[in-house]
């Protein structure tokens, strides 16, 4: 039911830091970590979850370092998991880096912070900005007098009582990340939207929130058929702090919010949209060792509307020789390490089509059998200011607070990309 | 200010200097020194030596400080465990201080310190903290229960702590709530058998649960929900009030969270299924709701996806509507981790369908000209198995295996030689026009797996293809040099070959081959296929036809399907778990049980490894076997279906105990395969084999001990005089040491085991202690702690006898699978010598229940209902057929019937008995009497065909009055 211990090792396997936690696996099991990775690597086996001689290791990597929880019981993996990947966020928060030499110069620190993340393999608590409250790294200011925040306990876990602001402000960006994959044939194979809506609240003492946003269903339970387009949010997830049971009651949204930065909410929404960059790659080949490609790259989104800093990242063969390119707007460049070309667009109205032409050789002798694989995929990265894909817009934003003070909320929209792929003929 | 110096000092006179530090008056120098140990301690150094000095640090107001010398404490005290005590003070001290962070850590700390001296210092600050007004400090000692429970039980129960942990579900605060239950769900794991249901789980412990979901922290809620799942309710809108508070938990952020109140409305599901009208509205419209959260979980981090995926697995096998239109969110990207992409495909593949199949296959078929080869020949046979499991889709998956075949990929080929091998199996005489295709690349198979698929193709269509003899001859050249599976392959291919086509050179070949497998090779399995070929040629070519190229059973694609009762329990019960990754019960790969055995074998490892050279792991991992061996066995039955696996006899690599159940099953398993082999279908089966019985023999043995069945005057707690009690038969005879005697007997309607301890060091024993392994019917003690009633009060004097009274209860939870099995293994534990593991056999007696008789009339007619009687004649001496019966009726084997076969004039009874232990069920038995010869004929009848063996072992035992 609970993990036995949690290893920090390095690249090589080599232990850095543990905390045992029930004193019935010992560091003797950690020690075997890697061999038995890199056994079941060469077996094409390896997952995150892994058994071994009575012994469950569940693990993650993190820059050069190994995260592993053991244990002898049947836990609950997704739960060690995600607290594993809470552990990683609690020390980014006090370190920034988390790497060998973080951890190191902070020892006493990790052992405190493991003391207070899990009791006896449960975990307790992961609320890096509230644990500050109470584990200080500079030692010297720490006072006998330091107690547990109401909050640690508390219903309201997140947030710690008589946060003072001067200026009362909110800001609300709503950011959609499109994930599209388009097959070679040019048809879209997979498309989604990820929203997330990121809240910084500068609020003083135990702000009420309530948020409005032009979603479908609750339109419709209202019987409000306005003109305002409303958009339907499939699989919406909440902060933590947003009152669950409320939600699903009558669909408001509702919250007193952590202070500062947080992801409030993030949905999805998997209805086909067309690709909002288009790019097209022909392939010629006039001779065995010369090649061409013709890249057509179309922004297929209202002329008003403008990408930035779009990056189109075409693959190369490895063993491509002295690639030549010529682009009609923008630049582009040879990334040798990566195999690929890049072509770089600074502004991307909407409506436009530009166009890159690139020639390169290939040795005449041919690698035999190796990398036979198809080429990787087109990757676009893009960034669309004021525009949201889905159509979702903030109604209303209103914070109510016993003090009466009146806030600014500041709302904001951006599309990004997201995994945004085009399969190569 | 950073810490990283404190690793650098490894000066010689370290620890010297250390200690002198850690004595200095001056609070800085000795906060460096403490930390330097911990440092010293973090790389691995022993520092162990510093201990007192480091204690003597420990009383200090500078919570960072105490916070270090903590740290060593708990890694270093059971190492010294006498100067442990030292720290005692502090801890009563700090449990009562002002600040709640202190007295909290206080309570941590204590809880993590595994020494049993100390344990008794920490039940009167707990009982305080466990009262504590601050909420950190409860959440802190609820779970040091949990702690406390793990080195000492009968302390827990003593003080009343558990009852205190159910008094605090019902805490005002979430974060005590959840820990507590935390707290009693690890006690109930631990306590097992005990049996009682320590969360006594009522509608209103139920409502706070469900309350505190809501408001505590997200690993408070994972603990409710996971406990929500265990919950046991059979009520329909018991489980509709559960699934209703627990949907809102899909909204959350946190995966573990999403994925645990999924197996909450899944577990919801089966119980909603069993109310009016089959929930069928409810389950929809839950499904409904339960799909896009499952869907973003995708969007998780990878490792967590991989959970995700594994889970997902499982849930698409048991509900198939929840997922079936989102095949597409399945769909691998380019840079998803290996493991991702391995799992997403066995998804795409379950949930590939006529609507979708097109979609799929183009996926697949770009998959499969991706560069990680692993990836690529999964794709393939991804391909090969949407053909088999998909009739309208086969011909566009052939279709793109082979314009895969064009690529002329080797792996990529091979691969799909195989799969299409797969496919011509299940739709037979349909796609055999591609065989041309196929022959134009055999060049390029180099893998046994590959070759020997190709080979069965061209014997199998030998007649379709022109030059097959050419073809199987340029295969035969490297003959000696295959693998088994492709020479098993060949061997057969030759003679379809020459049975299909008995040209010249055919009968060349068959002859080469044939001389070739008999005379040249060390490969029984080969040898003997050679040898039936050779004799069916010989003796009748017609009827070698009819047996070789008889008609094959159509094989369906279940190639990663489980068992509907392990899904069923890995869905509703342990999803999320680490049984859910694996695919796998529990049992399989837990190795840390119940406490007492972990501890016993702590303590007992190294006598048991001079004892019998065995790790000290064995007890629990062969139990494991046993349960790995019911899945190989399985495993087995599935390949046994696949021709061309025949050859694959290695057996999958077994633990040792599952070798000799192994070892059975692998030898009829390899002739089940050679007969598969020679395509003889059902035919020939071989006739059961005759029982033996070993148990007979030693029944005779066992029988001077029936004397013990008269109670003698003097009545020791077994009721046994002490003179008996000598005669007890010896299970652990351990001459200057601790021996144990005693059996297993049915008493008050329950099984007892009656034990005498013979102490024959030369101190006191105490500590007494008893469990027992899994077994076949889950009997466990209802007490470990054992009463002793000796003069010396709990401790057995040197040189004394100690009668023990063991009642033992049914378990569920510890009973092993199938096949029955009287063993029973048991480990005694006590302060001064350790731990013992002796054997013992259950005796039938000891099962039988007294209320399970029934009506002869029924007796009939369940007669006639059970499958057919296993039979045997057991050569026993019984006086008469009526001492016979008072015999059974004593064993609580009711005699319903007792007449004369008119024929024979031998007497038969018909007697019945019930078994709920072990789910054996009520048992039929009829017992012929053969006069003269003293032997009697047994049969039995049981819904259980393993129960016949049962019975056959027990019975002598009874008929002979031992019991």
């Amino acid at each position: 039911m609970a993990i036995s211990a949690i290893f920090f090792l390095d690249i090589k396997g080599r232990i850095i830091i543990f905390r045992d936690y029930r004193g019935d696996v010992s560091p003797k099991y950690a020690e075997k970590f890697m061999s038995k990775i890199n056994e079941m690597e060469e077996a094409g086996k390896l997952s995150p979850v892994i058994y071994d001689d009575g012994v469950t290791y569940l693990y993650l990597q993190v820059a050069n370092l190994y995260l592993l929880a053991v244990t002898r019981t049947n836990v609950n993996a997704c739960s060690t998991l995600v607290f594993l990947h809470r552990v990683v966020d609690v020390f980014r928060h006090y370190f920034q880096e988390l790497e060998e030499e973080s951890l190191r110069d902070n020892f006493v620190i990790v052992y405190e912070l493991l003391d207070e993340v899990m009791d006896f393999g449960y975990p307790q608590f992961t609320e890096a900005k509230i644990l500050a409250e109470y584990i200080k790294t500079d030692a010297y200011k720490m006072e006998a007098t330091v107690k547990p925040p109401m909050a640690v306990t508390n219903a309201v876990s997140w947030r710690m009582e008589g946060i003072r602001h001067k200026k009362n402000e909110v800001f609300l960006d709503v950011v959609e990340s499109v994930n599209l994959l388009v097959s070679s044939t040019g048809q879209v194979v997979l498309s989604e939207v990820v929203g997330v809506l990121k809240m910084r609240a500068y609020l003083s003492g135990m702000p009420e929130c309530k948020l409005g946003l032009n979603d479908k269903v609750l339109f419709e339970s209202q019987g409000r058929t306005s003109k305002q387009k409303a958009v339907e949010l499939e699989d919406i997830k909440f902060h933590q702090c947003v009152r669950l049971a409320r939600f699903e009651n009558d669909r408001t949204i509702s919250f007193i919010p952590p202070d500062g930065a947080f992801d409030l909410m993030t949905y999805r929404i998997s209805q086909n949209i067309k690709p909002l960059i288009m790019v097209e790659c022909s392939v010629e080949k006039p001779s065995r060792s010369r090649t061409e490609y013709l890249v057509k790259a179309r922004s297929q989104f209202k002329e008003r509307s403008q990408a930035n800093t779009v990056e189109i990242m075409l693959p190369l063969p490895a063993d491509a020789i002295s690639p030549t390119m010529k682009c009609t707007q923008g630049s582009a460049a040879y990334v040798p390490e990566k195999s690929a070309l890049v072509w770089t667009i600074k502004s991307f109205p909407g409506g436009k089509e530009y166009s890159l032409r690139c020639h390169f050789g290939l040795p005449s002798v041919e690698a035999e059998d190796e990398g036979k694989g198809k080429m990787p995929p087109i990757k676009v990265k893009f960034e669309i200011p004021f525009f949201t894909v889905s159509g979702v817009q903030v109604r209303y934003l209103k914070v109510i607070e016993k003090s009466g003070y009146q806030a600014l909320p500041w709302v904001r929209y951006i599309t990004t990309s997201g995994n945004y792929e085009i399969r190569m003929v | 200010m950073s810490d990283g110096k404190y690793f650098s000092t490894t000066k010689r006179g370290e620890i010297h200097e250390l200690k002198e530090e850690l004595r200095s008056l001056d609070r800085p120098k000795k906060k460096d020194a403490v930390k330097k140990v911990i440092a010293a301690m973090t790389v691995g150094k022993d520092v162990s030596m510093l201990f007192p000095d480091v204690v003597n640090c420990m009383q200090t107001d500078d919570l960072e400080l105490k916070k270090l010398v903590y740290l060593y404490l708990i890694n270093y005290a059971k190492t010294q465990p006498d100067l442990a005590i030292m720290a005692v003070n502090t801890f009563v001290k700090d449990s009562q201080d002002p600040n709640p962070l202190i007295r909290a850590l206080a309570v941590r700390t204590m809880g993590c310190i595994r020494v049993d001296k100390i344990t008794e210092y920490l039940c009167d600050p707990l009982q305080r903290c466990l009262k504590d007004d601050d909420p950190y400090v409860r959440k802190t000692a609820a779970i040091c229960v949990a702690k406390l429970y793990d080195i000492n039980p009968e302390l827990v129960e003593d003080r009343g702590f558990l009852d205190m942990l159910r008094e605090m579900l019902s805490d005002a605060n979430p974060m005590v709530v959840a820990n507590a239950l935390a707290a009693l769900q690890e006690i109930q794991e631990l306590a097992g058998s005990g049996g009682k249901d320590l969360l006594q789980m009522t509608s209103q412990t139920l409502n706070k649960l469900l309350a505190a979901l809501n408001e505590c922290t997200e690993w408070g809620q994972v603990f409710i929900l996971d406990s929500l799942a265990a919950y046991d309710t059979r009520d329909p809108r018991d489980a509709e009030k559960i699934a209703e508070r627990v949907l809102p938990r899909l909204q959350h952020v946190n995966s573990a969270v999403v994925l645990s109140a999924v197996k909450v409305i899944l577990r919801c599901m089966d119980v909603v299924a069993l109310g009016p009208g089959g929930g069928e509205e409810t389950i929809k419209g839950w499904s409904k709701k339960m799909a896009p959260p499952l869907v973003t979980l995708l969007a998780s981090e990878p490792e967590v996806q991989y959970v995700a995926l594994r889970n997902i697995n499982l849930i698409v096998q048991r509900r198939p509507a929840v997922l079936a239109n989102e095949v597409k969110v399945f769909f691998c990207k380019y840079n998803d981790p290996l493991y991702v992409k391995m799992e997403k495909l066995e998804i795409m593949i379950r949930l590939a369908s006529d609507k979708n199949i097109d979609q799929v296959l183009l996926e697949l078929k770009e998959y499969a000209q991706e560069v990680d080869v692993d990836f690529v020949r999964k794709s393939v046979r991804a391909i090969g198995r949407c053909a088999v499991a998909l009739e309208k889709a086969t011909e566009r998956c052939i279709n793109v295996l082979l314009e895969l075949i064009q690529t002329k990929v080797s792996y990529v080929v091979q691969e799909a030689i195989i799969v299409i091998k797969d496919i011509f199996r299940r739709y037979p005489n349909q796609y055999e026009s591609i065989i041309a295709t196929l022959c134009d690349n055999l060049d390029s198979l180099d893998e046994p797996e590959a070759k020997s698929s190709m080979v069965w193709i061209i014997g199998e269509y030998a007649e379709r293809i022109d030059n097959a003899d050419e073809l199987l001859e340029a295969f035969l050249e490297t003959f000696p040099e295959e693998t088994a599976m492709v020479q098993l392959q060949l061997l057969t291919a030759t003679v379809k070959l020459f049975l299909k086509k008995p040209t010249e050179s055919a009968q060349k070949m068959i002859s080469a081959v044939l001389s070739c497998a008999t005379n040249e090779t060390d490969n029984p399995d080969l040898r003997d296929r050679a040898y039936i070929y050779w004799r069916l040629l010989s003796t009748d070519p017609e009827a070698a036809k009819d047996v070789v190229l008889a008609e094959k059973p159509v094989i369906a694609d279940d190639s990663s399907t489980l068992d509907p009762s392990l899904l069923e329990q890995l869905v509703s019960r342990y999803l999320a778990t680490v049984a859910a990754v694996y695919h796998r019960p529990p049992e399989t790969f837990v190795s840390r049980q119940r406490m007492a055995v972990t501890r016993a074998e702590e303590l007992g490892s190294r006598k048991f490894e001079e004892d019998d050279g065995a790790t000290p792991g064995t007890m629990v991992s062969d139990n494991n076997a046993a349960a790995a061996a019911g899945a190989a066995a399985a495993a087995a039955a599935t390949t046994v279906g696949d021709l061309l696996d025949l050859s694959d006899a290695s057996p999958v690599p077994l633990p040792p105990a599952a070798a000799a159940a192994a070892t059975a099953s692998l030898a009829t398993r390899g002739l089940d395969d050679l007969l598969g082999g020679l395509d003889l279908g059902g035919s020939m089966v071989p006739s059961s084999i005759p029982h033996v019985h070993p148990a007979a023999a030693a029944a005779a043995a066992a029988d001077p001990f029936a004397a013990l069945a008269n109670p003698s005057p003097a009545p020791t707690p077994l009721g046994i005089s002490p003179a008996a009690l000598s005669q007890l038969p010896v299970l652990l005879a351990n001459p200057g040491g601790v021996s144990v005697q005693g059996r297993l007997v049915r008493q008050g309607g329950q099984a007892v085991y009656q034990l005498a301890l013979r102490n024959d060091t030369l101190a006191p024993v105490d500590g007494l202690m008893i469990q027992t392994n899994r077994n076949s019917f889950g009997l466990s003690p209802v007490s470990q702690v054992l009463a002793v009633s000796a003069p010396g009060g709990g401790a057995i004097p040197p040189g004394g006898l100690a009668p023990v009274r063991v009642p033992l209860l049914v378990d569920p939870s510890k009973v092993t699978p199938p096949p029955l099995n009287t063993g029973l293994q048991v480990a005694l534990r006590t302060n001064q010598v350790g731990v013992l593991y002796f054997n013992d056999t259950v005796p039938l007696s000891a099962l039988t229940e007294e209320t399970g008789t029934m009506e002869a009339a029924d007796f009939l007619a369940a007669w006639k209902a059970l499958p057919p009687e296993a039979s045997t004649r057991l050569p026993l001496a019984v006086p008469s057929a009526e001492v016979a019966k008072q015999r059974l009726a004593a064993a609580n084997l009711f005699v319903l019937a007792h007449r004369q076969v008119p024929a024979t004039g031998q007497d038969a009874i018909y007697a019945t008995c019930r078994i709920t232990a072990g789910g054996v069920g009520q048992v039929l038995l009829e017992l012929k009497f053969v006069a003269g010869a003293g032997g009697v004929d047994v049969s039995v009848k049981a819904e259980r065909q393993d129960v016949a063996q049962l019975v056959f072992d027990g019975l002598p035992a009874v008929l002979l009055g031992a019991a």
